[in-house]
């Protein structure tokens, strides 16, 4: 413990995890650079100017940096300290969103301060991050009680719906990343069970006709009556337990997710979920939600342009990709969204099926790497935190991923460290950053 | 306290490894498995864009160019970026107001998108594009581009040089494929004939365009361009400065003039009447200069040295003379008592001289143009005892006639030409149910009949005289710039004709001789040029029309062929006017006039008075103004019937007041795109009706 006072902070810092964030952010740079550059720009200027896109995250990049080390240089138990502090603050920051948003893009989350936006909603996955932490390694929590997991819920729950609230469905899918935290810190599976099904019910409603729908989940729940009745006594709970369930599946069916469309999701992220599974939106007319159609310029093309684009794009990098600079589709603007959340297609562009892999490669390693370092720490809210920014990790990745390449609708979010755009990196760097320091102090016990 | 829960850290492992598995295998379907996208991203990027060379130049024979190239300028607009343009500068400038030109960006806007560029105003005139030019930096989003553009510096040989125009849908599918929308072709004259050597190779360039389909730069730097080569140049034997003369001599007429070189068949100067000025049909009036001449009755774009065809009269005496030498069915010597008119046959055939003599033997009977004497002959080729049958006469009659050229294409290198007709053993079987004999058709003799037959070939036929016996086929182009064996085109222009074997040179003297008296003695006087000995036949013949129901005489047509020098032909002329009398009025000084001009290189001062008066008379017979009314009325009447616009049948209806005197009013002048739809839904085959004509 005496140690701790040693002047090097490089002492027990993970390199490893610093390689692989330099080498995604110099992937990162290199990608922009090559949507943005214009044959005949002179490099070495334009990349100092602080004017073109791969120069301006040039300097994010340096700040990032500085913030890593001042990061690195700060006491753990100043992040277990603050923990709650900062969640309330975060929390604060979205309800301050409603009165105070200005329609940047057409949403409704960024607060504008003087020339800088504010999306509080992209602080809040690192304070959640934190403050779960916090709850999960509290010794009075007992993880084993539903109260707990309840609680555990609402922590990410919370924000979530704010989130939702301000039509940012996107952002507010992050925050359930965290239920592999509380998964990973003893969960019943039952409820990954429960919430599996949930999903699978929404993409039926979404496939099939909802009266044959409803009727085959009558079936289901007669069956159930029919097998169950043999191997239980308790008659009487199977038959309230499984009307119970039934009732509730063809309510969600049949009024929660219609509400879902109509009410809360806008109408371009409905057209792109349809447009994923390739059906035709039936709830077109129906939606309420105002605000700006669409954020991004349509230019009057139908709702799955950027994703055809996108694959378009990918697919014709083959086998090694086309090369360095000579990507069609990425330099001449064909998909939207290039530098920031369609980044990727650059890359499969460029460098074809064998430069996703290395990519893949590098942020597999990464999320693989963040895992071990969790298993190793001996304090629980470590633990608990590097799980969370594994999730976050992961369900960025993901996400994105799947997006560019047509399996998942297309929802606004950056791939960590590639994407351009200021908040993301510094976001993204000092979630990992604070997770190096932690995992430097691993001999310790934080609460 | 959770570490019994560590195995869940290896589902959660699992988990992230499977959603990156999902993820390369369906990047490996998209990448690898699936080739289309590599081509779709193509179809995105690259846009082929097709250069065209410049087309060959057309030089006469003394290295003039007779049809050029050159630049105007279109007005070019990109409609998004044309939005904070001076618009009212821009209408004043066009003339248009601000309706038209919204209207017009409106148009561009659909038609090639907001973000390219699109044609506003095509075909500047000078003028226009100066102003414009100077004034281009108040109008952001405009631009003047250059249009290279066919021009015809010496406002000569329209009918000859043909011109361009849009390839259409037929043009397209006979080409297969080769020519698509949009491309220039060649669409008359030797545009058309040498189109695949003046037309050059086009060449492709790749090019990139971004996701607003604006081009920004070549694909891969040029590597995979192929350069545009220029069209060849054509050389020919046309004398600009006689092609000149033959035209203004024949305006204001009904004719042809056709003036070619005997011993290479190249064709000097070939004129139709009434003709029109190139460069109408290339600037920006010309949709509507075609439309208008398009419906004249007279038919300015017709080149009747090709496609008049008309019964040679007397100017076919030479020809029939030459048969009967050839088959030995008279001499030198032969002679007939004719004292005004044949007997020999039921019919009786009058001849225009009355005294005795006039056609003692062959030179004298040209001379004086005997029509016994030419229809004995006739009758003796069919009737030539080595065949025992007139129809193996008539046969063999035919053979001779489409030796010479007639009677079929004779193949110049211009399209559409017209064959004429040489009458044959079938056309009489049908007409006179097998039944006939040499008196039934003894007025071809004296080039009467059925026989008709282009100015072009009767020029040719003089060569025949005037070579003694063989010809090249006539032609315009001598010789196509970088000549490859591959250029198949001028090989059949080449071979020569020896179409006459049994008559030796001093026979062809005395028909030459006499056909230097009807200039020296006879009645051609008018075409004589002193030290210059012509030989020369006139030939007139009748015709009629009908209109309203009424047959008209017509005027005779004024038929003139002769070559000169006698010893050494240079020149064969051949002249057709029509309606305009005997073949000495008019027809022999236009052919005189040429003559002189090629020969001496000028005309004396005396004749040009002659050639100011032939140049201004006009004798275009009435009834054309008549026909041109009926044409435009009943035009006019359809037009209602289809779209039951009474904007041009109104002018036709009976009215009380003062207008109903004037009957005839100059043809209508209607807007361009009408009268295009007008010519494509009701007058697509409009050049027949000259054929009716003489």
């Amino acid at each position: 413990m005496n140690n701790q006072r040693n002047p090097t902070i490089s002492k027990g810092v993970d390199s490893t995890l610093i390689w692989l964030y330099l080498l995604l952010v110099a992937i990162g740079l290199m990608s922009i650079f090559s949507v943005t550059y214009r044959e005949g720009d002179d490099v070495l200027r334009s990349f100092l100017n602080f004017k073109t896109e791969y120069s301006k995250q040039l300097i994010f990049f340096g700040a990032s940096l500085l913030l890593g080390l001042f990061i690195l240089l700060t006491d753990s138990k100043f992040f277990t300290a603050t923990a709650n502090i900062w969640y309330a603050f975060g929390v604060l920051l979205l309800l301050l969103v409603f009165p105070f948003h200005s329609n940047v893009r057409g949403t409704e989350s960024i607060i504008k301060l003087g020339g800088f936006n504010l999306q509080p909603a992209e602080l809040m996955k690192l304070f959640v991050c934190l403050a779960l932490a916090k709850y999960l390694s509290r010794v009075e929590t007992d993880f084993n009680k539903t109260s707990s997991h309840l609680m555990a819920a609402g922590i990410l729950l919370l924000p979530a719906l704010i989130t939702i609230a301000q039509h940012e469905t996107g952002l507010a899918l992050v925050f359930f990343a965290f239920f592999l935290v509380m998964f990973r810190e003893g969960l019943p599976a039952g409820y990954l069970v429960i919430g599996f099904s949930l999903a699978v019910l929404v993409v039926a409603t979404l496939l099939v006709d909802k009266n044959i729908l409803a009727v085959i989940i009558l079936i289901i729940a007669l069956l159930t009556i029919y097998f169950g009745w043999r191997f239980t006594r308790q008659r009487r709970e199977l038959i309230i337990i499984v009307s119970l369930v039934t009732v509730t599946c063809v309510g969600v069916q049949r009024f929660a997710v219609p509400f879902i469309f109509t009410h809360v999701l806008k109408g371009y992220q409905v057209e792109r979920i349809f447009s994923l599974i390739g059906r035709e939106n039936p709830y077109a007319k129906l939606n309420t939600v105002k605000g700006d159609d669409e954020p991004v310029d349509k230019k009057g093309k139908d709702t799955d342009y950027n994703v055809r684009q996108s694959k378009i794009a990918i697919g014709s990098g083959g086998f090694v990709g086309r090369g360095f600079l000579k990507g069609t589709q990425t330099r001449f603007e064909f998909v939207p969204e290039q530098r920031t959340d369609f980044i990727f297609c650059t890359i499969g562009e460029g460098f074809g099926f064998l430069g996703c892999l290395g990519v893949l490669g590098i942020y597999i390693f990464l999320l693989l790497r963040i895992v071990n370092i969790a298993e190793r720490q001996r304090s629980v809210f470590s633990r608990c935190y590097a799980y969370g920014v594994a999730s976050v990790f992961f369900f960025h990745i993901a996400i994105n991923i799947c997006m560019t390449i047509g399996l998942a609708p297309v929802i606004g979010i950056p791939l960590p460290f590639i994407s351009y755009g200021g908040t993301s990196l510094l976001s993204f760097t000092t979630m990992l950053f604070i997770l190096i320091r932690l995992d430097a102090d691993r001999q310790m016990v934080l609460r | 306290m959770s570490v019994f829960n560590q195995s869940r850290s290896n589902i959660i492992r699992l988990i992230f490894l499977g959603l990156f598995l999902i993820i390369i295998v369906q990047l490996f379907n998209l990448q690898v498995i699936q080739g289309k996208y590599k081509q779709l991203a193509m179809d995105n990027a690259v846009f082929a864009k097709t250069r065209y060379p410049d087309r060959g130049i057309i030089y006469d024979r003394k290295n003039r160019p007779i049809l050029n190239n050159t630049i105007m300028y279109d007005l070019v607009v990109v409609p998004k970026e044309a939005k904070k343009t001076d618009t009212f500068g821009l209408c004043e400038i066009l003339g248009i107001d601000t309706a038209e030109y919204n209207k017009r960006i409106k148009e561009a806007s659909f038609k090639n998108g907001p973000y390219r560029p699109s044609i506003f105003e095509d075909l500047l005139e000078p003028q226009l594009q100066a102003r414009l030019d100077e004034n281009i930096w108040k109008f952001p989003g405009f631009a003047l581009v250059e249009r290279p553009v066919r021009v015809y510096p010496f406002n000569a040989a329209a009918h000859i040089m043909g011109y361009i125009g849009e390839a259409d849908s037929t043009i397209i599918k006979r080409s297969g494929g080769f020519y698509h929308m949009g491309d220039y072709v060649g669409r008359n004259g030797l545009e058309a004939y040498y189109e695949r050597v003046l037309m050059g190779q086009r060449g492709v360039e790749f090019l990139l365009k971004d996701n607003k389909n604006r081009l920004v730069g070549n694909y891969e730097k040029g590597r995979y361009d192929t350069p545009a080569i220029r069209g060849r140049n054509l050389h020919t034997y046309i004398d600009v400065e006689l092609q000149q003369l033959a035209e203004k001599l024949i305006s204001g007429k009904l004719g042809a003039v056709v003036a070619l070189d005997p011993k290479t068949g190249g064709i000097l100067a070939m004129a139709s009447g009434p003709n029109y000025d190139p460069n109408t049909l290339t600037g920006p009036n010309k949709q509507k200069n075609y439309g208008r001449m398009v419906l004249d009755v007279k038919a300015p774009l017709l080149n009747r040295a090709i496609q008049g065809f008309y019964p040679p009269g007397s100017t076919y005496k030479p020809l029939g003379a030459l048969i009967g030498l050839d088959e030995g069915v008279i001499t030198p010597a032969s002679g007939i008592g004719c004292t005004g008119a044949y007997y020999g046959c039921n019919k009786v055939v009058h001849c225009t001289e009355h005294w005795q003599g006039h056609s003692a033997n062959l030179r004298l009977s040209i001379a004086w143009s005997c029509n016994s004497f030419f229809s004995d002959v006739f009758r003796k080729t069919i009737d030539n005892p080595e065949y025992h049958s007139s129809r193996a006469g008539l046969i063999q009659w035919t053979n001779y006639m489409h030796k010479f050229g007639l009677g079929h294409r004779i193949g110049v290198d211009l399209p559409s030409e017209i064959g004429g007709n040489v009458p044959d053993t079938t056309q009489y079987d049908k007409e006179y149910h097998r039944s006939w004999n040499s008196c039934t058709m003894v007025t071809i003799g004296i080039g009467q009949d059925k026989l008709t037959v282009t100015p072009l070939q009767m020029a040719n036929s003089m060569a025949i005289v005037a070579n003694k016996g063989y010809y090249y086929i006539p032609h315009f182009v001598k010789n196509i710039e970088n000549e490859t064996e591959k250029d198949t085109l001028l090989k059949k222009y080449r071979e020569k004709h020896e179409v006459l074997t049994h008559i030796p040179n001093d026979v062809y003297d005395i028909v030459q001789e006499g056909m230097q008296d009807v200039v020296d003695h006879g009645t051609a006087q008018v075409a004589r040029i002193p030290g210059i000995n012509m030989c020369a036949k006139t030939g007139t013949a009748e015709n009629k029309t009908v209109l309203d129901g009424r047959v008209i005489q017509l005027k005779d047509n004024s038929m003139f062929v002769c070559f000169a020098p006698r010893e050494d032909p240079k020149i064969c002329v051949a002249v057709v006017v029509q309606n305009a009398g005997f073949g000495a009025s008019w027809a022999a000084p236009i052919a005189s006039l040429m003559v002189e001009k090629y020969l001496t290189d000028s005309i004396r001062a005396e004749r040009l008075p002659e050639i100011k008066r032939i140049a201004e008379a006009n004798i275009i017979p009435d009834y054309f103004e008549r026909l041109q009314y009926k044409t435009d009325s009943v035009r006019a009447y359809k037009w209602f019937n289809l779209t039951h616009d009474s904007d041009y049948i109104k002018k036709y209806l009976p009215r009380r007041s003062a207008k109903k005197e004037n009957r005839a009013p100059a043809p209508v002048a209607m807007k361009p795109e009408k009268d295009k739809m007008i010519n494509e839904n009701l007058y697509a085959k409009r050049s027949t009706t000259d054929k009716r004509n003489p």
